[in-house]
């Protein structure tokens, strides 16, 4: 959990090319989370930030390797259990900035009901979720987001199901920010990150990150992005409509809430840990 | 993944799909927004930069997927933008970087000028198609220079956007000789024996 960078001097800004790690990435050349890394170290600089201010926080799948690849401290945790682990980490370390990043796998099907309920908990954490509508690691099996008629071989002639709507859901659940953005436009995704972190409670932004090798004709998808045509909102039934009516390529900030984010009892936090463990002694 | 139903945007022939030029028309803006002779040469140092931080990230990326052909085309890339960066610091600014906006400079239409996007990358691309890539990103540098030498506000500006956009069309031409001295792409370039999506 040591930070890799911390030879620069304390009052120097710190440059987006600071974020990241000698750790190469091995995705897939042409994968959108390239870019994804890229947006999360220039917020980072804009923001004025530092690595060993931030906590990178993941699950398992292509995109949660991106701790590594950052200068940060960082966590690649448990399939689905990183904003468990994330909110664990902000409840006791409140002064650190704290991202969680992962897929759709990891954060809609395995940690879905995490998902649920670090929105409701409203702990200040920023989760970036790279999705492409498929488990990629694993070589190519649907997942929440994927189409009901996405046939494959490993889903012939489609899943038939319906699909998961991640931003409806943080809505209903209690996020107090929710975004989308596009890997393929990473300062506009910087931009967006920036404000996620900068928003107090938490922050869901679904960034659009194609797989180029299981779902190769989501290159596409950088014809069907836009920016979303309406303001940022605070009334959650405007952006419920919004949200729902939407074709899931807008992008932008789409609510922006004013709930008070959780946080840990200033008494709690401050017991020492022997009183905390003398009620557990047998 | 299946090779025949992967929409290209780098074709078989090894010609720019509708995609790419597209978003060659699209980048830069016709009026780019730069404000003084200082301002000015630091976008044009920071664009060079970019450009080279992007190709060494391909690099790596090209690397750590055994095409190592491609890796050291887009490393020579990174070295060749790295040395028209240096020579903006040396002939017009001094020996130190300028001074930048925290999360570096916004362009008018996403990312710099001259930065490859990393959309456009197979696993299994050859030389050419990274030449190609090359040729865009230089065409998209030499345009943003052109339109600033037309539009920008003062003199010494679009004197000097007018260097750089002859500097940028020449080094359009040595990747246009390049690419002509590079043996096209194979027919069946992108076919892969073991391909990643086949189930075990």
């Amino acid at each position: 959990m040591e930070p890799r960078v911390t030879t620069a001097v304390a009052s120097a800004p710190v440059t987006a090319q600071a974020f990241k790690s000698d750790t190469k990435p091995i995705w897939c050349p042409g994968c959108g989370d390239y870019s994804v890394l890229s947006s999360i170290s220039k917020a980072l600089a804009m923001l004025g930030l530092r690595p060993e201010n931030v906590a990178v926080v993941s699950g398992i799948g292509c995109s949660s390797r991106i701790p590594a690849y950052t200068t940060c401290y960082g966590l690649h945790g448990v399939h689905g259990r990183a904003l468990a682990a994330a909110t664990g980490l902000k409840t006791a370390r409140p002064d650190l900035t704290v991202l969680v990043a992962g897929g759709d796998g990891d954060g809609y099907s395995i940690g879905g009901n995490h998902f649920l309920h670090a929105c409701r908990r409203n702990v200040d954490l920023t989760y970036i979720v790279m999705d492409n509508h498929v488990y990629g690691m694993t070589k190519g099996q649907p997942s929440p987001t994927t189409e009901p008629d996405w046939d494959s071989k490993l889903s012939p002639g489609g899943t038939g199901l319906r699909t998961f709507h991640p931003l409806v859901i943080a809505l209903a659940a209690g996020a107090n920010f929710i975004a989308r953005a596009f890997s393929g436009d990473p300062n506009g995704t910087a931009d967006i990150l920036a404000d996620a972190i900068r928003t107090p409670g938490f922050s869901f932004v679904e960034v659009l990150s194609p797989c180029v090798t299981f779902r190769p004709e989501q290159r596409e998808w950088k014809k069907q992005v836009r920016p979303a045509p309406v303001a940022t909102t605070d009334d959650p039934a405007r952006a419920a409509r919004r949200i729902i009516t939407d074709d899931g390529f807008n992008i932008g900030v789409l609510y922006k809430g004013n709930r008070k984010p959780y946080r840990a009892s200033v008494d709690r936090a401050t017991k020492p840990l022997t009183d905390l463990e003398s009620d557990f002694v047998i | 993944m299946s090779p025949a139903k992967a929409p290209r945007t780098i074709s078989r022939k090894g010609k720019v799909s509708r995609i790419a030029r597209a978003k060659q028309r699209k980048k830069p803006s016709a009026k780019p927004s730069v404000g003084g002779e200082a301002d000015f040469l630091a976008r044009a140092w920071t664009m060079e930069v970019e450009a080279a931080e992007r190709y060494a990230m391909l690099a790596d990326a090209m690397h750590e997927h055994n095409n190592l052909g491609v890796a050291e085309l887009f490393r020579k890339l990174a070295r060749i933008e790295q040395l028209h960066a240096d020579r903006i610091l040396e002939e017009n600014l001094s020996k130190h970087a300028p001074a930048l906006p925290p999360g570096g400079f916004r362009w008018d239409g996403g990312e710099g000028p001259e930065t490859a996007d990393p959309g456009e990358l197979h696993y299994r691309m050859q030389p050419y198609h990274a030449l190609q890539i090359a040729l865009t990103s230089e065409k998209r540098a030499q345009k943003f220079f052109a339109d600033l030498a037309r539009n920008a506000a003062q003199a010494t500006v679009r004197k000097a956007a007018q260097e750089m956009a002859e500097d940028e069309a020449e080094h359009v031409r040595l990747i246009e000789e390049w690419l002509k001295r590079t043996p096209p792409p194979e027919r069946d370039w992108e076919r892969d024996p073991d391909p990643p999506a086949q189930s075990d």
